[in-house]
């Protein structure tokens, strides 16, 4: 589905933000921040999607929205790591999203424009077409897989 | 003799629900997803009646576009958009080469075809109150003659939006981004309301 090529643009950009994080000592959650940011996108740009957190504090900055933006990061960057083995590495979220937090698929395509936005702000220039195309491609096969287990 | 229900009252309850309706969807970017023509007419229709831009959008709007430059910004969407979505080539068969990503970047129809695009978005920055009857003719030669998919509108202006927030960068907040999206969101539906 994904070339050679874009496989390896993914693996690249995404390698790039998390070594980022791992800086722990730096302004570490700056770029690996633009994952609650896409949170903090979706949530103004989207209002509906705020229905999902309504047990947890997502104002900003609050300690629960950059916890869980990080989880999310995370998992989208180990995916990119080895996307043809994506339904193996995903399959503990699959259950997790079909049987408990059920949300509906549409707003996966949301989270993913919020994430694609979040990475221009970041990447600028360097967020290419190809990077673009690449990396919503990937999302919406991340999105796919993630609901595969609705029905 | 029971009380009547004054029409009023129904009325009210009526238009606030389908305000509140209307704006969830709005926000929600789900216009594309409304297939039936009967829902599309109703949304459509109480649309003009319902935009209100705050301070806030109005002036993010106006400062976004008076600081761009359409004749980058509009071939850049536009490239962005083709490359992005190949299918959306199809309506460009007399474009010449499209061939790759490079073909397409270096195209001189579609970068005219861009600035074009972006001179219309213009006209929406400066009629916000009255975008429907902005775009109406414009809505007509979308679907009468070029017949165009209106979930395509959808499609260009995400690329708009990406093309911006890479301009921007931080400046491009959360505010921002749901300001300049409701924007896009009004032309969108605007764009698509003559289509029958």
């Amino acid at each position: 589905m994904l070339s050679k090529k874009q496989k390896d643009l993914i693996a690249e950009i995404w390698e790039g933000l998390i070594s980022v994080a791992d800086d722990i000592g730096a302004d570490a959650l700056l770029s690996v921040s633009c994952v609650p940011r896409s949170v903090r996108r979706m949530f103004a740009s989207y209002p509906g999607t705020k229905t999902y957190f309504s047990h947890l504090d997502i104002s900003h900055r609050s300690a629960h929205l950059l916890s869980h933006g990080k989880k999310i990061v995370l998992a989208i960057a180990e995916g990119a790591k080895d996307i043809s083995q994506l339904t193996v590495t995903l399959a503990p979220l699959q259950t997790l999203h079909a049987y408990q937090l059920r949300i509906d698929p549409t707003n996966f395509k949301l989270f993913s424009h919020c994430m694609l936005v979040s990475l221009a702000c970041h990447m600028g220039e360097d967020f290419t077409p190809e990077a673009h195309a690449a990396m919503d491609k990937y999302l919406s096969a991340f999105a796919a897989v993630l609901a595969e287990k609705y029905r | 003799m029971s009380p009547a229900l004054p029409d009023t009252f129904a009325q009210k309850a009526l238009t606030a629900s389908l305000s509140l309706a209307l704006r969830l969807i709005l926000f929600d970017g789900c216009l594309s997803e409304c297939r039936s023509a009967q829902t599309w007419g109703l949304i459509t229709s109480t649309a003009d009646k319902m935009v209100v831009w705050t301070d806030f959008e109005r002036s993010t709007i106006q400062d976004i576009f008076s600081k761009m430059d359409y004749e980058v910004v509009g071939p850049a969407a536009l490239t962005r958009c083709l490359i992005v979505y190949p299918w959306t080539q199809r309506y460009f068969g007399n474009f010449g080469n499209l061939y790759n990503a490079a073909a397409i970047m270096g195209n001189p129809m579609v970068a005219k075809h861009g600035t074009t695009i972006l001179h219309g978005l213009d006209r929406g920055v400066k009629n916000m109150d009255d975008l429907k009857t902005t775009y109406a003719e414009l809505s007509v030669l979308h679907s009468e003659k070029l017949h165009v998919d209106p979930d395509n509108f959808k499609l260009l202006s995400d690329c708009l939006t990406i093309v911006v927030a890479a301009q921007l960068g931080k400046a491009f907040t959360a505010e921002v981004q749901a300001a300049f999206q409701k924007f896009l969101a009004v032309v969108v539906s605007s764009l698509g309301r003559q289509y029958h």
